[in-house]
């Protein structure tokens, strides 16, 4: 089984090329062209008319006009095309354009072809593949100006994007399920749990930051032209909005304020089981991409991920309350563990070429798509198991079967896999949905918890 | 103010997409469909960074052509125009300029840009723009849309003929 990773990735914007009988066809479809050549006062200028096509002899006719044509120089013949969409402006763009020279007064054959259609290239694929231009005309610009001209955002989207902020739910749901359960062991301190959150958020946000200056470097991001809002990175550094120096300042802040908080746990708890636990976390985070062990790029990705934001995460959380480790907690870590892997395994799935190209081996990279669907639904069965099974065996509180209630979630991602696969921008519902997922299934346990705390307090 | 033809400017007011021809490193003509908008006076058109490959173009000469084509994208007005002229880039700060002297343009034409602007963290280099402000030299202007007659032709006062 292997993955459908062979197209290559192609970068910078739509090349030029030579015309091919498929260009001419198309060029057929539009309405009119536009001739246009440089005049003998060394004006462009331009004149729409009518043509034929004969796409086999790769040949355009000219309809005759009356502003005479040259022959004695190059002319370029456009076809274009939008729909207006009244009261929101226009979409449908595309467009063609062949160059060459007139023989026999109105017959062209074409040399040099370039274009662009919408419906083929997306407009944000479009705008990826150009972003080497964007930077190459910065650098120019710079340099007649004599001040460095960079792009910009204010600066709370510009934090926003660079730490990927919107991602902290997938801490929240592992900590607060971890203080939960040990609250429901009788142990809870409302201070320390804040401090945890806290701490392990920044950690989160690091490791985010941490990963991105690996995946710049390595290029991995970089040949990912498909990048949407749940993958390819915070691309800060290649858009020149920070530089890779600026990021690792802010990875070395955000660690630090993580590690303040983390030692001030371990001090205040006096537990050495939670200093390992959150080496641990650190150690798996920052070795996700980082060299030398990269586990994303030798088939551990996923796992790592499975392993820092389920049992060391929930364990770790639930340690700084009780100072214990149990088997409760660990049993429901399983489950965003299972969850949060499954968002990062849906989002590598428009990553997969530049994956693959950089050398990554993530599941959707070592194989097909049918492989990679049935194993989405075997992962999200194995979730919802194991909060059955830990009910069945009085592990887990009755009430967090409720969570079952989220199965219709994991089957429209199951099926929006199934009709999205290949569409990046398609796939960004379903990557939403991934993700509401684990928000759900993990709100619904904190209820559970809630409820079987509340109860019992009452009951006694 | 401006000198253009009245049925010009009509077609530079509704006219969704123009086709500017620059003059290309091998000095031949390259064409890129735009949104063109008009103040009375000067017709703008904007790049972004990413697309910005027709800035170099102008930059080196600043010779251009703007044709009005598509009666589509004219509100079914068939009439057609080539306006030559002069182009400036404006770029002192790409990233706030473009929306002190265009935005309001634009939005008349493209009301869906105050969306897409909402969410410019998306798109942050889109939304890093030039603005090609061009001087109209000389204009073609073909009634009908029939270019198989001969266009009218009209200068900016004081303009030599080529």
């Amino acid at each position: 089984m292997t993955a459908d990773v062979r197209t290559p990735v192609r970068s910078g914007s739509v090349p030029a090329h030579e015309p091919t009988r498929e260009d001419l066809e198309r060029l057929a479809g539009y309405p009119h062209v536009v001739v246009s050549w440089i005049d003998d006062a060394g004006y462009p200028t331009s004149v729409a008319t009518g043509f034929e096509v004969d796409a086999e002899a790769r040949t355009v006719t000219i309809a005759a006009t009356a502003e005479p044509i040259p022959t004695d120089r190059e002319i370029n013949v456009l076809g274009s095309h939008i729909r207006p969409q009244p009261g929101v402006g226009y979409d449908q763009r595309r467009y063609l354009q062949l160059w060459g020279r007139l023989r026999d007064g109105r017959v062209l054959r074409p040399t040099r072809a370039w274009g662009w259609d919408e419906n083929e290239v997306p407009f944000f694929e479009y705008s990826e593949r150009s972003v080497p231009q964007s930077r190459k005309y910065l650098a120019q610009l710079s340099e007649e100006k004599g001040r460095p001209i960079r792009p910009r955002l204010s600066p709370f989207w510009l934090a926003l994007r660079t730490t990927r902020l919107p991602f902290l739910s997938a801490t929240a749901v592992p900590v607060l399920l971890g203080i939960a359960v040990a609250a429901h062991h009788g142990f809870f301190t409302w201070w320390t749990a804040l401090l945890t959150l806290i701490g392990g958020s920044l950690a989160h946000l690091a490791i985010n930051v941490t990963n991105d200056i690996f995946d710049t470097l390595s290029g991995a991001d970089e040949a990912n032209t498909t990048p949407t809002q749940f993958s390819g990175g915070s691309r800060v550094a290649i858009y020149d909005l920070v530089t890779i120096r600026g990021l690792a300042k802010l990875a070395i802040g955000l660690f630090g304020a993580a590690a303040v908080i983390g030692l001030a746990l371990v001090a205040i708890t006096g537990s050495t089981l939670l200093l390992w636990i959150g080496v641990a976390g650190i150690v798996v985070g920052v070795a996700y991409t980082a060299p030398p062990l990269k586990l994303v790029y030798r088939g551990l990705g996923e796992f790592a991920v499975a392993l820092g934001f389920g049992p060391i995460m929930l364990l770790g959380a639930y340690v700084v309350q009780t100072g214990r480790l149990a088997w409760e907690p660990f049993v429901v870590s399983l489950v965003p563990g299972i969850l949060i892997a499954l968002i990062l395994y849906v989002n590598e799935i428009p990553d997969r070429r530049s994956d693959a190209v950089a050398g990554k081996r993530t599941l959707p990279v070592r194989f097909s798509p049918e492989v990679v669907r049935t194993g989405y639904l075997a992962g999200a069965i194995a979730a919802f198991a194991i909060i059955v099974l830990g009910v069945a065996i009085g592990l887990l509180p009755w009430p967090t079967l409720i969570a079952l209630a989220a199965v219709p979630l994991a089957l429209r991602v199951h099926q929006g896999l199934k009709v999205h696969y290949d569409s990046p921008y398609t796939l960004m519902a379903v990557m939403g949905t991934n993700v509401n997922l684990n928000l759900v299934v993990g709100g619904l346990l904190l209820v559970a918890y809630v409820a079987t705390i509340v109860t019992g307090l009452l009951l006694t | 103010m401006g000198w253009l033809p009245e049925p010009v400017e009509r077609l530079l007011d509704v006219a969704l997409v123009g086709e500017l021809t620059v003059i290309g490193r091998n000095g031949r003509p390259v064409t890129h469909p735009l949104i063109p908008l008009y103040d009375g006076d000067r017709i703008y058109l904007h790049s972004s960074t990413l697309f910005s490959r027709k800035l170099e173009h102008i930059k080196r000469d600043p010779r251009v052509s703007l044709a009005l084509t598509d009666p589509i994208a004219m509100k079914g007005n068939p009439d057609r125009a080539t306006i030559q002229g002069t182009a400036r880039v404006i770029e002192d700060d790409p990233h706030a300029d473009w929306e002190r002297l265009i935005l309001d343009l634009w939005r008349r034409k493209e009301p869906a840009i105050d969306e897409f602007l909402k969410v410019r963290v998306a798109l942050p280099l889109f939304f890093e723009r030039s603005v090609i402000e061009i001087t109209p030299e000389r204009s073609l202007y073909w009634q009908d849309g029939r270019t198989d007659r001969p266009p009218i032709e009209t200068r900016r006062p004081g303009a030599e003929a080529a």
